[in-house]
């Protein structure tokens, strides 16, 4: 395994992980204040027993996020020293402001777990409000600095130097809206779904658990609706690729031929030996349409672009399919639950509660397949069409070897936590007090 | 009016010192969790627990703090560290990664209480190692001894590091650290028998702050510009005096059993070490070759990253102070 290589196995493979505690860290304070507001207004106890249930859950989590997210902070420069030293003065800005809302997460949450008795009951949902919103502006800050790697803005390239710096401008960069509204409605989707598809089934076991029903109320109110908005958002962040990164949009379609009218393509495994993509369903003019709001306008494709810039079009491709077929599902999935709601059966339909129960890994993996087209299709650059991966990589030797030990503490770590969250679960399985409706 | 460059420097070194005096703590703790010992070793353990849990997560965030503004401010600099210094820096972040993990592991896991052991050794071991790697780290870029252009591996990314230099920085800081939260528990402690225990391991953790601090100060002299920068710069004496006078304060004020304005004295000798250390370093970021000027981002880039720090620091420091206020242990001990 070679030292690039293997740097950007260990550099995915620690996103990857981290990924999973960021999102439940963003998503699991916005349902817990939503639960603990409730409690506030209605008085009613279930909506209290939920919050400090969620609450236990989430101190784990976000204590394996925060652990898991200094070694990527550190990874940056351990892995990708000469990328930080060219690229660190114009998005460090991003990075100290993550730093900040951090500390505004880190405050407020050991206030929050911790200061039940010590604070007033407004004072502890407002500590809450401020997890959420550190969570929120954590995640805006970190993703504004990787779509700055996507549309690198905020600077002037003279020799190789970067000139005029202007943090500023580089955090107002072309992807960075989309990207942050795309995370957002996902990292609130993800988490949503999974906790009410839990919730879901332990209703199955105990039918007539109010606590369940009022878990269930809240992760849907947090999961599903932003499974309606999150297709259009994609469309945004779609065609802000196809203005943007030619060769990523290509390899996403898996458009290989440059031309009017380009079919949009649903599955199919583009093959780069031949440049084909075969086994598609192909909508004539859709792709056109959909990236240029004009079925005769011209795509770009992979053709026109030297296969030295080529990121690895199958699988970006196949992330991409397997992220708008997931997002596709859920759509449908909160399409039903509306007309169950609008009939009084969203509680006592077995079908969707098995569904729900289903999806529970869904989001995640729409989340991580997502994360797969972005930074794989960025490739080979590291700062697109300013700096390549390649260059960018630290010369310590043997990084295999700490890919390999990362690799195993992560395992570690996955199997830990499971069991963790299972004992947790199994213990609201047990019935309680008969909180019957 | 220092430049914008010296004033980022000094705002990390602020940063630095603030993690010394809360996170170092932390993992002193952590320390003293797995040498927890004697009668009292079971409440020893609980007061660590609940002194710890509340503020760990918010503590560290000033490590990220550092690593940020370094490689926005001074990249060059950064770039030099992470490069030479992989090797340390990956295991002190494997050190992170286990103490935070096992500690809420421990917390929610299984509570039986052999697992529960288990995940405190993890956590006590990792608090021990993590230190011991932070020093070598600070000591190394101290020393001098990372080279500008290529070498070979060992002269690269082994001999900036394995120095005894270094590696009697990474001791110290440990003991440094071990002290500093000895003194917080004697605060923390409910009990009186609690905090006796932590009293006599506060004075012993002194005797040894001081013992490695002459052993690295004798070590020094295998570099010189550290021996000057310590010894014979004209703020050195006058700040090596307050050192030394605030370590002997801690200590009688342990003795007798003043416990809060102890952790005064202990939190001012590490804030002194610290600045100490930051000052005999100027002008230099990494010796031998890079100083403040030469690592630093363009003015415009400083000036906001400053402007930024200032905001978030108002906005910020309050709240800190809020979290320590809601937690800060009651007035005066029970009796058992």
């Amino acid at each position: 395994m070679d030292s690039l290589f293997a740097a950007r196995a260990q550099m995915g493979l620690s996103l990857a992980f981290h990924i999973v505690f960021a999102v439940i860290g963003m998503a699991m304070p916005v349902m817990m204040v939503i639960a603990e507001a409730l409690w506030l207004r209605t008085g009613d106890e279930e909506y209290l027993h939920l919050t400090k249930r969620w609450a236990k859950g989430t101190a784990v989590f976000f204590a394996v996020g925060a652990v898991s997210g200094t070694v990527l902070s550190f990874e940056l420069g351990l892995l990708w020293p000469q990328f930080m030293a060219w690229a660190g003065p114009i998005i460090g800005m991003p990075f100290s402001l993550e730093g900040f809302a951090f500390f505004l997460e880190g405050i407020f949450l050991g206030i929050y777990l911790y200061g039940w008795d010590r604070v007033g009951r407004i004072a502890h949902l407002i500590a809450g409000l401020f997890v959420a919103a550190g969570g929120a502006l954590s995640g805006m800050f970190v993703v504004t600095a990787n779509a700055w790697m996507n549309t690198p803005a905020g600077f002037r390239l003279v020799d190789g130097q970067a000139v005029d710096i202007d943090p500023m401008a580089a955090m107002l960069n072309p992807a960075a809206g989309p990207q942050i509204v795309h995370m957002l409605l996902a990292a609130y989707a993800a988490v949503g779904i999974a906790v009410a598809g839990i919730h879901a089934r332990l209703l199955r076991l105990s039918p007539r658990s109010l606590f369940h029903r009022r878990a269930l109320t809240v992760a849907l109110l947090v999961g599903l609706p932003p499974c309606i908005v999150q297709p259009l958002s994609g469309d945004w962040a779609a065609r802000v690729v196809a203005a943007t990164q030619p060769a990523k949009f290509a390899a996403m379609e898996g458009q290989f031929a440059s031309e009017a009218h380009a079919p949009l393509r649903l599955g199919g495994v583009p093959d780069a030996a031949s440049r084909t993509t075969r086994f598609a369903i192909e909508i004539p003019g859709g792709l056109s349409w959909l990236a240029h709001r004009d079925p005769s306008a011209r795509v770009v494709g992979l053709n026109d672009i030297p296969e030295r810039d080529w990121p690895p079009v199958a699988l970006v491709h196949l992330s991409f399919q397997v992220m708008v077929a997931i997002g596709l599902v859920l759509a449908a999935v909160t399409l039903w639950a509306a007309w169950l709601l609008a009939r009084g059966r969203l509680f006592t339909s077995p079908a969707f509660l098995r569904t729900l129960t289903l999806c529970i890994p869904l989001g995640f993996i729409a989340v991580e397949a997502g994360w797969c087209v972005t930074e794989l299709g960025r490739q080979p650059w590291i700062i697109h069409q300013v700096m390549r991966t390649a260059e960018a990589v630290t010369p310590m030797p043997g990084l295999a070897m700490t890919f390999a030990l990362f690799t195993a503490i992560y395992i570690g770590l996955a199997v830990v936590v499971t069991t963790v969250m299972r004992r947790q679960i199994l213990q609201t399985a047990r019935p309680r007090g008969h909180a019957h409706s | 009016m220092p430049t914008p460059e010296v004033l980022l420097a000094l705002a990390i070194v602020v940063s630095l010192t603030t993690y010394a005096v809360l996170g170092g703590a932390d993992f002193g703790a952590g320390v003293w969790d797995l040498l927890a010992t004697g009668r009292t070793a079971a409440r020893q353990r609980e007061t660590i627990a609940r002194a710890i849990a509340p503020v760990w997560e918010a503590n560290h965030v000033w490590l990220i703090l550092v690593v940020t503004a370094l490689f926005s401010g001074f990249p060059s600099a950064f770039a030099l560290i992470a490069i030479h210094l992989h090797i340390p820096l990956t295991l002190m972040l494997i050190g992170i990664v286990f103490r935070g993990s096992a500690f809420v592991f421990r917390a929610y896991g299984s509570t039986q209480k052999t697992t529960k052991g288990r995940w405190g050794r993890v956590f006590g071991g990792a608090s021990l190692v993590t230190p011991l790697l932070l020093g070598t780290t600070v000591g190394a870029i101290t020393e001098g001894k990372i080279p500008l252009g290529t070498s070979s591996v060992l002269e690269s990314f082994v001999l900036p590091w394995v120095t005894p230099f270094s590696l009697a920085v990474g001791v110290f800081t440990l003991a440094l650290f071990a002290f500093l939260a000895a003194v917080y528990l004697t605060v923390a402690a409910g009990e009186k028998d609690v905090c006796d225990a932590f009293r006599i391991r506060a004075m012993g953790a002194a005797l040894s702050v001081a013992a490695l601090a002459t052993i690295v100060f004798l070590l020094a002299g295998d570099a010189p510009h550290v021996r000057n920068g310590l010894w014979h710069t004209p703020w050195a004496a006058p700040l090596q005096l307050a050192t030394a006078s605030s370590g002997v304060a801690a200590f009688s004020l342990l003795w007798s059993r003043e416990y809060r304005w102890a952790r005064l004295a202990a939190v001012a000798q590490v804030a002194l070490i610290v600045w100490g250390w930051a000052l005999a370093q100027y002008p230099f970021l990494v010796r031998p070759h890079v100083t403040i000027t030469d690592a630093a981002a363009p003015r415009t880039v400083l000036i906001l990253l400053l402007q930024a720090m200032a905001v978030g620091a108002v906005v910020l420091i309050p709240a800190l102070l809020y979290l320590f206020h809601l937690f800060a242990p009651k007035a005066t001990p029970t009796r058992p």
